[in-house]
């Protein structure tokens, strides 16, 4: 090898070199800083969990003890309901988009008004169910609340399982199309089938999201002091009490907040390595 | 079992709950005893600390929600809430045309909090004008002659001065510029009072505990919080000239003086601002917090008979919950006038009153 | 109900039967159905907030968006600020979020060790699932201290005498503004963009990758060369997402931006957002005017984002053009 080559052969090692440590330090940044702030979530959390943080409600200023069972188990409920609904239109929206009308102009202008609600902020999905649903009932109540997540995780489930379909090899519906099969059969048997993991994980992330959302839940499930299963009636959000607690005065509040930030970050972080193992079986 | 059959099976447990839950839900509907209200973030510890023990002993859930002063308006209006709760008092004309009644229900305070080294807590000493001028930028230093003048053996760095102020609406901020509106006619042309103002300057922080985080960050800044968050954060803070020109410390009982010191019997319709009011002991930034309900019901007469007697066991054995959360419970004397107006005010669906005479 | 169907499909060996059209036509019917029903959902919400702006809109007209004025006194309210900051903090954010998001997809695509590959992409996707009131809460208690007392007077020493861009980078050191919102603003977006990008790079064909190693490519060169050429538009597909997540973004951003309707070019100013200034405002709105205002605001963010796409949409297709021509 003649000098000036070796020369090259070394700096084109070299600036790779570089860029692959730049790219090590963007992941290490990444990680570091989702280190940082769980830790600073865990930290303050683990010494305010016990097992009255799921069975009592939450407590009124000043006084000891009490739980976050009302806003957990609220949580669970509109976000529950939440997704299905959005589950429920969203894929069967997703469905047509790329399966029956793909590139399409009617398609592609549901799909574009559907990214630009993905960037909407979130408390606009509350004052719209507000007005649409809250004043012409007359009361707040659990439902509204879950209609308001469901109008957030909308637009993320259909982004989402859109492109989880799209990803499903065009030759496979061709198999099943030679085999006879009419278009609804192959979609609902074959593409869907080879799509529900990717549609699931989408899904998840979509739940992830609208169990971390306080400001939907403000003028629609309003909140409640009080532990109630009724979804007629107002319910209490998780992440709503935790800025509530967190923004107040008192000190039981605050270790309330932070307990209440672990319980639903674990939530979010279970949620999300589920979806991450559903995924893998699709590997 | 694969992982795929397994996920279906969990979602389909998670549906058939969900399910399950809502006929189970509707099932309970009817026998809800529950009363909502909403509005003023102020007066939220108070009343979820009533709601408690008056649940226990009552089985009336009275379900407070803290959703800003303004919002607990519109909501009224709006019926979604059974009452409303604000900070700042429904004015007459919009009492009378919305057919509700308004009530204080408790006093507090605004503090001036600084972060000033080397000056200690209630060392330093302000009037209502310098306050106005220091948060129109007026006056930019410490060591202003403003400042040291009120402030004589205390030494001021030549610093400047960073104002902190609440960025979201707030009745705290009504309060404060309500003070400041009073006491400088500048303050009164140019910014006037509201929820929110046009701050000439300054930081925003959100909510009290943002306003009370920067003031405890940023050296020589001074801010206004909530009496409760001055006391459970130990911040520091200023004492101030009242209107009667003494200088008084934010207490109990300066707060106390100033609810008595209020002509409440001869105000319309409970329309009273107690900021700058007379009397030696008066701190001059009080503010009462109010609630509403409307004074024809109808059908859900029996639900503003709740509210009313809620709110009568928290005047009654709620002063001490009021004092141990640092709120300053309405005097006797404003106690009894507030329910002979419920007598004479509120109606129930035959036209009846609604509460009894005393 | 599933037996007759598997029954049929033993017959369905025969070209599609009249029924299977039937049924096809019913099934689009159906799921076309609920995709106009996202489609109704979309302009109902947009209806709904442009009737709602109208009072507003009526009342400032087009001095609405270039108005910095903001006084709920005398009703006077512009939304320059406003829009000013929404599109800073953005731009910051990006300027964080894509320089790490594709370093974190090349470290995941390229350089991990195949077992660690899961932990990480794990570790990235829950700073997406963290809540954002934690997000602003850690960056107000947290950050914002450590940001002012220790990057803030270096950045401002390093770049504050520059030309031109010095005034970006004056400012009290108090740790919010438009500078640290952007930036836990890039952290909070950085799995959105760095999860699409790394699928996207994945869907390289794995022939193309070894015939360039095997060409003796280095790391670098088939990256540059090969993987970004092959997958820009997926990419810009990534970087609209996170975008898109950073114009609303509302929480953190009300944390830490500083609350001022101030026309700032300081990076360490305070200044405000749209989401920021609905955020803050809405509960307490004094008057239906300033509620009319709010929610103008909420119709110019879907409005920026409109053309936001819009730009990203054609740009892409442009691009694809070039592509397919070269």
């Amino acid at each position: 090898m003649i000098p000036s080559e070796r020369g090259l052969l070394l700096r084109r090692r070299l600036l790779s070199g570089v860029d692959m440590l730049m790219s090590v330090l963007a992941t290490v940044f990444a990680v570091l800083f989702l280190g940082w702030l769980l830790w600073g979530v865990v930290t303050r959390g683990v010494s305010a969990l016990n097992l009255a943080l799921f069975t009592e409600s939450t407590p009124g200023a000043g006084i000891d003890g009490g739980g976050l069972a009302n806003a957990i188990v609220g949580s669970f409920l509109m976000t529950g309901a939440g997704i299905v609904l959005a589950a429920l239109i969203g894929i069967l929206a997703a469905v047509w988009l790329v399966e029956m009308a793909p590139g399409g102009a009617l398609a592609r202008a549901i799909r574009f008004f559907n990214d630009v609600l993905l960037a909407g902020p979130s408390i606009i999905a509350g004052v719209f169910v507000y007005g649409v649903l809250v004043r012409p009932m007359g009361h707040f109540s659990g439902w509204a609340g879950a209609a308001a997540l469901a109008v957030v995780a909308l637009p993320v489930v259909v982004s989402t399982a859109c492109a989880a379909l799209e990803l499903v090899p065009g030759s496979l519906r061709e198999a099943s199309a030679a085999l006879g099969a009419p278009r609804w059969r192959t979609t609902l048997q074959v593409v869907l089938r080879a799509s529900r993991s990717g549609i699931l994980t989408g899904l998840l992330l979509a739940t992830a999201r609208i169990f971390g959302e306080a400001a939907p839940l403000l003028f629609t499930s309003l909140g409640n002091n009080f532990f109630t299963w009724n979804m007629n009636q107002p319910v209490a959000g998780l992440p709503q009490v935790l800025y509530l607690f967190a923004t107040g005065p008192y000190d039981n509040w605050h270790q309330l907040a932070w307990a209440g930030a672990l319980v639903s970050t674990a939530v979010v972080l279970g949620l999300l390595v589920i979806a991450r193992l559903v995924s893998r079986h699709h590997d | 079992m694969t992982f795929n059959r397994c996920a279906r099976r969990v979602a389909g447990i998670g549906l058939a709950t969900v399910f399950a839950l809502g006929a189970f839900d509707l099932a309970l509907a009817g026998e809800s005893h529950q009363i909502d209200g909403a509005g003023s973030s102020f007066a939220y510890p108070l009343y979820s600390a009533w709601a408690q023990p008056y649940a226990k002993q009552t089985d009336v859930k009275l379900n407070y929600q803290s959703v800003g002063s303004g919002a607990g308006q519109r909501q009224l209006a709006a019926g979604t809430v059974d009452f409303g709760a604000s900070d700042a008092p429904w004015t007459p004309d919009v009492q009378m045309k919305e057919h509700i009644m308004q009530w204080p229900t408790a006093v507090g305070g605004v503090i001036p909090t600084i972060h000033l080294p080397g000056v200690k807590p209630g060392e330093l000493v302000l009037s209502g004008p310098v306050l106005a001028d220091i948060f129109m930028g007026k006056i930019a230093y410490w060591d202003d002659a403003a400042i040291t003048g009120l402030n004589k053996g205390l030494k001021l760095p030549h610093k400047k001065i960073v104002t902190v102020h609440r960025s979201d609406g707030s009745g705290t901020t009504w309060i404060f510029t309500n003070y400041l509106s009073k006491v400088s006619p500048a303050w009164k042309e140019k910014l006037g009072f509201d929820k929110a103002v046009a701050w000439p300057g300054g930081v925003g922080g959100k909510g009290n505990e943002g306003v009370a985080a920067y003031v405890g960050r940023l050296d020589y800044s001074i801010g206004y919080n909530e009496y409760a968050y001055v006391l459970q954060n130990h911040m520091n803070y200023a004492r101030m000239v009242n209107k009667a020109g003494k200088v008084v410390a934010p207490t109990a009982e300066s707060f106390a003086a100033a609810a008595g010191n209020a002509d409440w019997k001869g105000a319309d319709r409970f329309d009273v601002v107690i900021t700058d009011q007379p009397g030696e002991a008066t701190w001059p930034i009080s503010g009462a917090t109010f609630v509403a309900v409307h004074v024809q019901p109808g059908e859900h007469a029996g639900r503003i008979r709740d509210v009313l007697k809620f709110f009568d066991w928290g005047f009654k054995q709620g002063g001490e919950a009021a004092n141990r959360l640092d709120y300053v419970p309405m005097p006797k004397s404003v106690i009894e006038f507030i329910e002979t107006e419920w007598h004479k005010q509120i109606k129930d669906a035959k036209g009846q009153a609604l509460w009894p005479a005393s | 109900m599933a037996r007759v169907l598997t029954g049929t499909a033993e017959l369905a060996s025969t070209p599609a039967s009249a029924p299977a059209e039937v049924g096809d036509r019913l099934f689009g019917l159906g799921t076309g159905g609920f995709a106009l029903l996202v489609l109704g959902l979309m302009l109902a919400i947009l209806a709904f907030l442009f009737a709602g702006a109208l009072p507003a809109l009526r009342q400032f007209g087009w001095h609405f968006f270039v108005s910095s004025e903001w006084n709920p006194v005398s009703g006077e309210f512009g939304a320059a600020s406003s829009i000013l900051g929404t599109l800073a903090t953005s731009l910051v954010a990006l300027v964080v979020a894509v320089p790490v998001s594709f370093g974190v997809a090349v470290f995941l695509n390229v350089l991990c060790p195949h077992w660690l590959r899961r932990p990480v992409g794990v570790a990235v996707e829950l700073l997406a699932g963290i809540p954002s009131v934690i997000y602003g809460i850690w960056g107000l208690f947290v950050f914002a201290p450590l940001f002012a007392d220790r990057i803030q007077p270096a950045l401002t020493d390093w770049f504050g005498g520059l030309p031109l861009v010095g005034g970006l980078f004056d400012g009290p050191p108090i740790g919010l503004g438009w500078g640290v919102a952007g930036f836990v603003l890039g952290v909070m977006v950085i799995p959105f963009i760095a999860a699409v990008m790394r699928d996207v790079l994945a869907t390289v064909p794995r022939h193309l990758i070894e015939s360039a190693y095997a060409l003796g490519a280095t790391h670098r060169e088939v990256i540059w060369n090969v993987l970004v050429p092959s997958t820009r538009r997926g990419l810009a597909g990534g970087i609209i997402l996170g975008l898109g997540r950073a114009l609303g973004e509302t929480m953190a951003v009300t944390f830490l931006v500083g609350n001022a309707h101030n026309v700032t070019f300081s990076l360490f100013e305070p200044g405000n957002t749209i989401a920021s200034t609905i955020a803050n405002e809405f509960s307490e709105a004094s008057g239906d005017l300033h509620v009319s205002v709010l929610i103008a605001l909420g119709f110019t963010l879907f409005a920026i984002t409109i053309v936001v796409l819009s730009v990203a949409n054609a740009m892409l297709r442009r691009s694809a053009r070039k592509e397919a021509a070269a």
